[in-house]
């Protein structure tokens, strides 16, 4: 039985699992690193130490999640070679000067200015600690940096050369690393872990405000949380749209696959919902809107857009699994922007803080981000398949070595572990949340301030 | 012929060099954990390192990331190769890394984590000592690819080498904690650091005698005609300072045994790399064979040429700020 094994399905849904695991992690330190420098900010500019408090309660969750994901990020550094060898060595002189080059500008930077940001308060300048946290937060986007480089490279090879041994060489270093949908993918993955922080931060505030617990702490969580939600989530729309327009241009097999498409037409319809069928390649029960995803797409009411029958069956993607994560992430994204859109309304009806429904859906919407940031990258690491690299290596010639039942227990192993692990990391996160900041602040009105030093009030806009 | 596989090949041994100090110590102290005489001296002991593990342990992320980027051919033979060792290892460190936060979180389960941080860190010391093991025995190679079976990394020497490591790596932490704290658990450190040193000696023996005798080549480089006598002051010089540190400790000193046992880490570690010189993947790829092309490792060294000197200055910085002895409290 363990002869049947097959190590490269094993392989993938290992990789699928720790990575999406691991990428929760990041999406939150992005935006949490940034916010937590802005918070600092504030609070050394202002005096007001109810900024310090929202900054000490989220700094202990910082920690937690940043320690997830230094360990579940190690993991991963390891996964190209015990599990994807032959990728390894077959584009390891591209893909590891990337991954080189993220280690040291990044990944020193954060772990070791971490440490001042975490236990160094009581040892350097109020300067210098201010320094840490920049810093901690520049390597959090460098790091992006880099990674989304690689990544992108294997969406979008370009400036290399390959031998008559089938090994990737480097030509162009400014091409790989800015390759057609490297700045794309950035912007669109950088705004979504800000967003993601935001969701999180506004959900907490919001489930304080519902309870009447730390108030005066929870308006500047929920406050903040809404300005990004008003501001950033329709960029985030427009981002979202760029990078999809360019994904037509490069991989147009992924988008036929996000659309459900299998004919090319010309004013092709954009199918809101139905069930793509691979084998059949039909998308059933579609209910379509003419003519949008042309329009979307080119911009032009009767726009070329190819089908998935343009294509040789083993070059799709498994359609139904892309097709779904693209609703859910556009759903997402219009939940978000609706958000934005109903705390404008409430902020100009002086009503923002105490809207008793509006709060609770906060709460609800707290997990919004991690789930669209899994959904997105469900499209575009699965709308690649059967590629590794795309056009140039499939997933199936990448794998190692190894046997299956090797795969199959280190697989098993991961799971268990993680589940543990990262189920307890869960927990002390809520227990964080639940108990709240600690050392409530002195009363606004001993700091000179004749009003509650919030963002969204005007009597803060003055400094 | 170009230099800069030569290069590479020494920052990377320098990296893991590095890694195998750094980590060694805060993995050491994970291995002596849950010896220590009170809960206190345990808060103490995690505190002595929490500011430092995670930049430590980046040594060996560098090591693996930089193997994949200047060597990729040995990185896609070494990892299958020591496939179930390295995934024991990480799920070793996920284990202990968590730990850190979630002991000072935790009430009831605190028991649990101490535990976690202290198997986790046992886990991937033994993991590394047997990966280092049965690197020395060699790596069976068809192609560009590694032709072992699952289980090649298992025997009773790799078995030897693991418990070794664990040893070398209890004394690196208990003279870290000699070094970093005082009275109860300072005592306490540095009965363990006489008594793992008794066992660090033995284990630097059987290596010494061991290695040599496992391939002719290695047995050649040390016991010819006058090859010897160059490297002769090497083990002389561990005897030495194995010695030195069994005074010093005698004698009540608190920061040289822990430099002293960072040396005799250093002369093993020269001793095990004049060994296996040139070979990348033990007796089939040199590091010349495995080298990236000359356009990959020429555009990662200009960066790490100047990034380098940078990451050793800050994180020189970051001991600085947590010098002296570690105190109770001070949590963020």
């Amino acid at each position: 039985m363990l002869a049947h094994l097959d190590p490269v399905l094993l392989s993938r849904m290992q990789f699928a699992f720790i990575i999406a695991f691991h990428i929760l992690f990041p999406s939150f330190t992005i935006g949490l690193a940034s916010w937590l420098a802005v918070l600092q900010w504030r609070w050394l500019r202002t005096g007001n130490p109810v900024y310090g408090d929202v900054y000490h309660m989220w700094i202990k969750i910082f920690a937690v999640v940043f320690g997830m994901g230094v360990v579940s990020g190690v993991v991963m550094s390891f996964q190209f070679g015990t599990n994807w060898a032959a990728f390894a060595d077959r584009a390891g002189n591209i893909l590891g000067p990337l991954l080189g080059y993220e280690v040291l500008t990044a990944f020193f930077l954060e772990a070791s200015f971490l440490g001042v940001m975490l236990f160094g308060k009581n040892r350097v300048g109020p300067k210098t600690y201010f320094a840490a946290n920049i810093i901690v937060a520049l390597g959090t986007l460098l790091s992006a940096f880099w990674i989304l480089a690689a990544n992108s490279w294997m969406q979008t090879p370009r400036g290399y050369t390959i031998a008559a041994n089938g090994l990737i060489y480097p030509a162009d270093w400014k091409q790989i690393i800015f390759n057609p949908s490297f700045p794309f993918r950035f912007v669109h993955m950088v705004t979504a872990a800000y967003l993601t922080t935001a969701f999180v931060a506004g959900g907490v505030g919001a489930w304080y405000l519902l309870q009447s617990r730390h108030t005066r702490q929870a308006r500047i969580m929920f406050g903040m949380a809404m300005i990004m939600a008003i501001f950033v989530s329709p960029l985030q729309l427009l981002f979202g749209d760029a990078h999809g327009r360019n994904t037509f241009e490069y991989q147009p097999e992924k988008v036929a696959a996000m659309e459900g498409l299998w004919e090319t037409q010309r004013g092709a319809p954009s199918i809101l919902f139905g069930w793509p069928d691979q084998k059949d390649e039909v998308t059933k029960y579609a209910i379509e809107i003419p003519k949008l995803s042309s329009l979307i797409l080119t911009h032009k009411l009767d726009g070329m857009v190819r089908g998935l029958k343009e294509w040789p069956k083993e070059d799709r993607p498994p359609v139904p699994l892309v097709f779904f994560a693209f609703r859910a992430m556009v759903v997402l994204g219009v939940l978000m922007i609706l958000t934005g859109l109903t705390a404008l309304v409430l902020f100009f009806r002086k009503h923002l803080f105490d809207t008793r429904w509006f709060l609770r859906w906060c709460v609800a919407m707290s997990p919004a981000g991690f789930l669209a940031v899994l959904a997105g990258w469900c499209i575009s690491e699965t709308g690649r398949q059967p590629w590794v690299i795309e056009g140039i290596m499939r997933t199936s010639q990448a794998v190692s070595p190894v046997k299956g039942f090797s795969v199959a227990l280190s697989f098993c192993a991961f799971v268990l572990t993680y589940g543990v692990v990262f189920g307890a990391g869960v927990h002390y996160i809520v227990k964080l949340i639940k108990k709240g900041p600690e050392a409530p602040g002195e009363i606004y009105g001993s700091h000179g301030l004749s009003q509650p030093p919030l963002i969204t009030d005007p009597a803060s806009k003055k400094d | 012929m170009s230099q800069i596989p030569l290069i590479w090949y020494c920052l990377l041994i320098l990296a893991l060099f590095l890694y195998v100090l750094l980590d060694g110590f805060d993995l050491g102290v994970g291995i002596l954990f849950p010896f220590a005489p009170s809960d206190e001296s345990r808060d103490l002991m995690m505190n002595s390192i929490a500011p430092f593990w995670d930049g430590n342990e980046t040594w060996l992320v560098l090591s693996g990331g930089g193997l994949l980027a200047a060597f990729p051919l040995a990185y896609a033979i070494l990892m299958p190769a020591f496939y179930m060792p390295v995934i024991l290892m990480l799920l070793g460190l996920i284990f202990r890394g968590v730990a850190f936060e979630f002991r000072f979180k935790a009430v009831r389960a605190r028991r649990v984590w101490d535990y976690a941080f202290h198997f986790g860190s046992v886990l991937a010391a033994f993991m590394q000592g047997m990966i280092l093991g049965s690197y020395v025995g060699g790596v069976q190679v068809a192609g560009r690819s590694f032709a072992g079976g699952p289980f090649d990394w298992v025997s009773a020497y790799s078995f030897m080498t693991g418990v070794a490591l664990i040893f070398g790596y209890a004394l690196l932490g208990s003279t870290w904690l000699v070094m970093k704290t005082e009275a109860l658990t300072q005592n306490w450190a540095r009965k363990c650091a006489s008594y793992v040193l008794a066992y660090v000696a033995l284990f630097l023996v059987i290596v010494s005698i061991s290695v040599p005798t496992m391939n002719s080549a290695i047995r050649q480089l040390w016991f010819s005609f006058p090859d010897f006598f160059y490297l002769l002051p090497m083990p002389l010089a561990s005897a030495v300072l194995i010695v030195s540190i069994w005074r010093q400790l005698g004698r009540g000193a608190q920061i040289s045994p822990f430099l002293m046992s960072l040396g005799v880490f250093l002369l093993g570690y020269i001793g095990w790399g004049i060994s296996l010189w040139p070979w990348l993947v033990p007796f089939a790829v040199t590091f010349r064979q495995a080298a990236a092309a000359p356009s990959s490792q020429a555009f990662l060294l200009a960066g790490t040429l100047f990034v380098l000197p940078l990451i050793l200055a800050y994180v020189a910085y970051c001991y600085y700020v947590f010098r002296g002895k570690v105190s109770q409290g001070g949590y963020y």
